[in-house]
């Protein structure tokens, strides 16, 4: 009998901003969007400098199949289209609108008629929807499936890295989304076994979505433990159906897709308003904040400015981060944009900002017992220092899901999420030659 | 314009350091330290304060003349100096056990790459070269001024005979000769616990370790099992030398092979050997196969596909 759920670390929850209802930031005078927000070919542009735009107006459609169209998220005008260097270390076409005032939305938006599964699907790629819990890969990608293989339907609402809240406001501020989102899967994939997973300390999103499915058939709230990481696709879909991934397969492979609640509540938006994916709620918390908060902004709307709307900050921040500590991405500066899978931003002071010296490794272990996945990080460094791919091979890099639990817990505060990221590229490099 | 820090994930650790794991280790050592002073005065706790010091002053030297980094603030320098003066008895010539502490920082440490990368116990290597170079003073178990008796008296695993309570509670209290920090089996217990509910270690290993002698020495016909726990080292080498992280192996299941093939090994030298006393020998051997162990322990990763099980299924 294998475990019921998967392996997980305490870690501190900091989730100052629960229960802050979020205050939109409409005065913004410039919006940055780039064509890449997502997994997968970056969206063309379709404007011209010096175009008006009105909300919700396409701006960039579709760059292939794994791709999401962009949408404008202010009414202005186009003022530049270049080339922008994202803080992935990617680099895109980006459009720079700047605001009429006006805040106008495009007068052609309209709910999308559904008339079968794949009417669906197409009105989840027009309405732009990438996965919003951070990886951003397009959802109609995901959900382009034979219905009749899909099992579960997996709502990821455990949103189990640290400071963010942003998922549970949207849970318990937007359930009527949520229902919306839920009825059309219900519609089209009417024999999966929907299942939201939330973590045990947001009390208050468990009751609120209980209510909503309570008359709902095969439609169930499923309480996880608040431990990291939770939230982790793989760690989610084992811990709620006892399924796991196999290597080098899709959720899919095993008859489940995993949304994001925010994604959920998204799609029931814009199945019932028509509006595309424009706007982001972010929490806004870490040391060098004013007022931790809740907002929701504009998408492309600069770090800078959303800081600043938001009650501003203490002092200079050494670190900024998309996203929660555990696997966030930090900005080279503040004028990065919010993209449309950002779910938070960090701000850090000096202090905490601090990067710790790495010492060696004591062997104690703590990495081996952390890992969701029974991964050994402390072999897995070593093979690396090595360039041993087969041993790589053999320890199962390309399982490895980064979620920095191992690094956390390390006594010798060794960066082993860095060192396993730079381990994949050495076998993919071997593999090419 | 101030730029940002830009690291990789994650971006918060946890309280948990190399240096406080060491901290809780010295911590965990007092019970004994103290006790040895109770039992054969203050030169014990004189001897394991001389031996700290030395250590970290060895290590510090040979990293400063090496040019390398100076790690002695992570503390692992003190522990090494402690487990050596806790293995000599009180009366040991203080030079003598410097050599031990030299052996143990500069050959077995800090030659093979300092914390992390010595491949058995440095303290343990500390007593084998003291045992082995001033043989009779590692034996003379005489107490200065405490309370076990200034005669010479033999570790009670030499002169093993049947075992009464009254002779039980010498054992377990630690009145009996031997070296000052293996004969108090309760305060070792106490800093073996403190230990465990710490999380520094797990009790995997002493457990293993204290069960497998035990029954190995039944087994093999020795006398008295029970008192071959509560006298000699094996409950300090249990707790403190065979759970060091570097040389005990990563895995819960190496940790019972580890624990189980060590309680083996020393069974076998106390009950067929030469010496009384077989610990030592035991967890340095141990020491010397945790590469291998830790090989044939390797995890299995969840979803991992392994190319012979899917050969197996392929025949079915």
């Amino acid at each position: 009998m294998a475990a019921k759920f998967l392996q997980s670390i305490p870690v501190p929850h900091h989730k100052n901003t629960q229960g802050s209802f979020p205050i939109r930031l409409t005065d913004v005078k410039s919006v940055t969007i780039p064509m890449s927000m997502h997994i997968g070919a970056p969206a063309k542009p379709v404007v011209k400098v010096g175009d008006h735009v009105k909300i919700g107006q396409v701006i960039g459609e579709a760059g292939g199949f794994v791709s999401a169209p962009v949408h404008a998220s202010i009414s202005g005008t186009v003022k530049k289209i270049e080339p922008m260097l994202l803080s992935s270390g990617a680099s895109c076409q980006a459009i720079t609108i700047e605001s009429d005032g006006l805040n106008e939305f495009d007068e052609n938006l309209k709910p999308p008629v559904l008339t079968d599964l794949d009417s669906f699907i197409q009105a989840v790629r027009d309405s732009g929807a990438v996965g919003l819990g951070g990886a951003g890969f397009p959802t109609s990608v995901k959900l382009k499936v034979d219905p009749d293989k899909v099992d579960y339907i997996l709502i990821n609402g455990a949103e189990c890295e640290p400071y963010i809240t942003s998922d549970s406001h949207t849970m318990i501020d937007n359930a009527e989304r949520m229902y919306a989102g839920l009825s059309a899967l219900k519609r089209f994939y009417p024999k999966a076994h929907i299942i939201i997973g939330i973590e045990n300390n947001k009390k208050k999103a468990i009751e609120v979505m209980r209510k909503y499915t309570d008359g709902v058939d095969n439609c169930d709230v499923a309480e996880l433990p608040s431990s990291y990481p939770q939230g982790g696709e793989k760690v989610l879909i084992y811990n709620t159906t006892g399924r796991m991934v196999p290597e080098g397969k899709l959720p899919f492979d095993v008859g489940c897709i995993v949304l994001n609640a925010t994604t959920l509540s998204f799609l029931g938006k814009y199945l019932t308003t028509g509006q595309p994916l424009t706007t982001k709620c972010v929490t806004i918390d870490g040391s060098a904040v004013k007022e931790p908060k809740n907002v929701i902004a504009y998408i492309g709307t600069s770090v800078r400015d959303v800081v600043e709307l938001a009650g501003g900050l203490k002092c200079e921040p050494g670190k900024v981060l998309y996203g929660g500590p555990m696997m966030g991405l930090a900005m080279p500066d503040m004028d990065q944009p919010v993209l449309k899978n950002t779910n938070a931003l960090l701000f850090f002071d000096e202090k905490d900002a601090k990067v710790p010296e790495p010492s060696a490794c004591i062997h104690c272990g703590r990495c081996v017992d952390a890992c969701p996945l029974k991964l050994m990080p402390t072999e897995l460094e070593h093979a690396c220092q090595q360039r041993d791919v087969e041993r790589l091979k053999k320890l199962k890099i390309n399982l490895c899901m980064e979620c920095g639990s191992c690094a956390f817990v390390c006594p010798a505060k060794r960066n082993l999420v860095e060192s396993h990221k730079l381990a994949k590229i050495i076998v993919r490099e071997a593999g090419a030659k | 314009m101030s730029k940002q820090i830009v690291s990789v994930s994650p971006h918060i650790r946890s309280s948990r350091t190399t240096q406080n794991i060491m901290l809780d280790v010295i911590i965990a050592m007092m019970p004994a330290v103290i006790a040895s002073g109770f039992l054969f005065g203050f030169r014990a706790i004189l001897l394991v304060i001389i031996s700290s010091a030395v250590c970290a002053l060895l290590e510090f030297g040979w990293e400063k003349m090496m040019k390398k980094p100076v790690t002695v603030q992570d503390l692992s320098a003190v522990v090494t100096g402690m487990l050596v003066a806790m293995n000599v008895p009180v009366s040991m010539p203080i030079w003598m056990m410097i050599v031990g502490d030299i052996a143990a920082i500069i050959l077995v440490k800090q030659l093979f790459g300092g914390l992390g990368c010595n491949f058995v116990n440095p303290a343990l290597v500390g007593r084998l070269v003291m045992m082995f170079s001033f043989a009779s003073a590692m034996t003379t178990f005489t107490g200065s001024s405490g309370i076990v008796d200034a005669t010479t008296s033999a570790t009670p695993l030499a002169n093993a005979g049947a075992l009464g309570w009254d002779q039980f509670l010498t054992l377990f209290l630690g009145k009996h000769g031997g070296a000052i920090g293996e004969t108090c089996a309760l305060a070792i217990l106490i800093g073996g616990i403190y230990l465990i509910v710490r999380k520094v270690i797990k009790p995997i290993i002493p457990l293993c370790y204290i069960g497998s002698c035990l029954v190995f020495t039944f087994l093999f016909g020795g006398q008295n099992p029970v008192m071959q726990i509560f006298a000699g080292g094996l409950l300090c080498g249990a707790f403190f030398m065979a759970t060091d992280y570097v040389t005990s192996p990563i895995t819960n299941s190496g940790k019972v092979i580890f624990g189980v093939f060590i309680g083996f090994l020393t069974a076998v030298i106390r009950v067929f050997g030469t010496y009384p006393e077989g610990v030592t020998f035991a967890i340095l051997f141990g020491n010397v196969l945790v590469p291998f162990i830790n090989d044939l322990t390797l995890t299995k990763p969840l979803g991992g596909i392994f190319p012979k099980k899917e050969k197996k299924e392929a025949a079915k």
